[in-house]
């Protein structure tokens, strides 16, 4: 049984993550990709898009500190525009899922019934899909581009809230300050809103975490198949797509995209897993 | 047993038809035109009247969707857009080859997986679990589509032992099943890991050892098989990860699966293809999922189901 998030119980849950080493590297990691993606326009050294085709694939050195793309686009400048992209991707998506899956995953579990019945088969559908297959059915209705790609990620995250809020929800409804709010009057729209969500907002901070990491990669993913972000956008699964075929010539621009997908999904996995051992330790595996 | 299988495969019905309704839906929710959506924006009007005609769109929807359910259930998807081939060919003929890229990466990941995770569990703490789980976490973290181009970069461009892309003999098949297996293998091995490290604290592994059996038969024949159990569990879930990693290896490796098929399709906008291919992989996830269900019944007597 999680507790719901108090400022005390906040407190108590830092004094734990600090503990661990791995959670704080996590952490560092995404202040990086976090600071990147904010101040990309300050920080990176380039216009990410300007071309320079007589330096084209040129490889790291002073001038360049992580080389040139096959037009001569400054790379290290379009894997930190890469971090901003990626980063409203993260926050669009979770937002969608969030926004539609808590509150179908709490009235489903509350009222149980038909309604409860129907939604859940619904989601046993989505689910069916193996993981990116559902985003690229939905890029294939809604068309290829980088803001379909969003919704599309952010809607395969729906069913992942809806099943996980409706879980916490079936174990609270049935506790003791539930039925004594109820027997005070208080409306299921109030009872849901101010005692039962509460309580299920770390489950779904932990969640989030997570889901960002794969939202990413899932966009990264779509952008390589070229379902995704279209060039030029300096945004890292398409960087990838376009980088492979000069893979012989210019190793360089393969790898340093593909390095920032895995550093950032990496410190997501990392703060989320200790998130989760810090606000119950019995959850650590 | 039999009961537990029977009313498994009853609860698979509702999802399948959910799939199919999913799949069957799809060209419908394309904005624009059903009929000039599947025959392609090149064809002529009377190509569209003919397909109008055939999908039945003047009539109500739960007539066409049994129209169509119809079909597909006798390998009936149209004809592709771009080749004008029966669809229900394109897809046989690509299946086989992600199938093998499938089973080669689900056997890389077992193989490698498990190995790793003993050899983690059986001395803790050290310095080679330590290098193995730190291995298994930058694998868990690498997206599929990347590490499938580092490989292509060390063992085909600078190393030049394999083919970077394409089919043929075996040495074609080492990279992509490498690739698809790595981030599967990396969790199996946590998880082995983990359950090997418990399986070993129990109480029957102190007794084995305290009748004075050798470690490697206290390993062997008393924790491993138990150690197994969760592990199983593990490779269930990861089915899914290692169908839609398939896609993603497939377009690396320029390997012509079904996956591959899939995004040309709706790169192309070949919709007939793509609800083909949509279909069957979820088919297959579906099925899948069932067979894990039912070999845990089979390999671990303490599962009821009732």
């Amino acid at each position: 049984m999680t507790r719901p998030l108090s400022r005390s119980r906040i407190r108590m849950v830092w004094v734990q993550f600090r503990r661990n080493r791995a959670g704080l590297v996590g952490l560092a990691i995404l202040t990086m990709f976090l600071s990147a993606g904010l101040f990309a326009p300050v920080l990176a050294p380039y216009d990410p898009y300007e071309i320079e085709l007589e330096s084209g694939l040129k490889k790291p050195g002073p001038g360049h500190l992580l080389g040139q793309d096959e037009l001569g686009r400054d790379m290290l400048s379009r894997v930190i525009y890469g971090a901003r992209l990626s980063l409203v991707i993260g926050v669009i998506a979770v937002t969608i899922g969030v926004g539609i899956g808590v509150p179908v995953g709490a009235i489903s579990g509350y009222f149980g019934g038909l309604p409860d019945l129907l939604v859940q088969r619904l989601i046993d559908v989505m689910l069916a899909f193996p993981g990116i297959l559902l985003a690229i059915v939905l890029v294939a209705i809604l068309g290829v581009g980088l803001v379909q790609v969003m919704v599309a990620v952010g809607i395969v995250s729906i069913p992942v809230y809806a099943r996980l809020v409706r879980g916490q929800v079936l174990s609270l409804r049935s506790q003791e300050f539930v039925d004594a709010a109820r027997a005070v009057g208080a409306r299921s729209g109030r009872i849901i809103w101010r005692h039962v969500l509460p309580n299920t907002l770390a489950v779904i901070v932990v969640q989030s975490t997570l889901q960002i990491a794969s939202a990413i990669l899932s966009a990264a993913a779509l952008g390589f198949l070229g379902l995704g972000a279209q060039p030029p956008a300096a945004e890292w699964g398409s960087m990838l797509s376009n980088a492979r075929q000069y893979i012989r010539l210019a190793p360089h621009s393969v790898m340093f995209p593909g390095l920032a997908i895995m550093m950032t999904v990496l410190g997501f996995n990392l703060l989320g897993d200790a998130i989760r051992d810090a606000l119950d330790p019995r959850m650590r595996i | 047993m039999w009961a537990y299988i029977v009313k498994r495969l009853l609860l698979a019905i509702p999802v399948i038809l959910g799939v199919a309704f999913m799949v069957f839906a799809m060209v419908r929710l394309v904005p624009g035109d059903p009929a000039r959506i599947i025959a392609g924006e090149a064809a002529t009007q009377e190509i569209i009247e003919g397909i109008r005609k055939d999908m039945g769109l003047d009539r109500p929807l739960l007539k066409q969707f049994a129209t169509f359910m119809g079909n597909a259930l006798r390998g009936d998807f149209g004809r592709s857009v771009r080749s004008k081939a029966p669809v229900a060919g394109e897809v046989a003929a690509r299946l086989p080859n992600t199938v093998r890229l499938a089973t080669a990466g689900l056997f890389v990941a077992i193989v490698v997986g498990v190995s790793a995770g003993i050899i983690s569990a059986i001395r803790p703490y050290s310095w080679m679990d330590t290098v193995v789980m730190l291995i298994a976490l930058a694998g868990l973290s690498m997206p599929v589509f990347w590490s499938g181009l580092m490989l292509i970069l060390i063992f085909a461009v600078w190393l030049g032992w394999l083919p970077a892309v394409g089919t043929g003999g075996m040495a074609h098949l080492v990279l992509p099943a490498v690739t698809l297996g790595m981030s599967t293998a990396a969790i199996i091995a946590r998880m082995s890991r983990s359950s090997m490290l418990e399986v070993l604290r129990s109480d029957y592994i102190r007794t084995a050892r305290a009748k004075g059996l050798a470690e490697a038969a206290v390993v062997n024949r008393h924790a491993f098989r138990n150690a197994l159990i969760p592990v199983i569990t593990v490779v269930g879930l990861q089915m899914g990860t290692l169908l839609s990693g398939a896609v993603l290896t497939e377009t690396v490796f320029a390997w012509p699966g079904i996956g591959r098929l899939l995004v040309e399709g709706i790169l192309s906008r070949d919709y007939p293809i793509v609800q083909a291919s949509v279909l069957v992989v979820a088919m297959a996830f579906v099925l899948v999922n069932l067979m894990v269900d039912v070999l845990y019944a089979v390999v671990d007597p303490r599962i009821h189901y009732d």
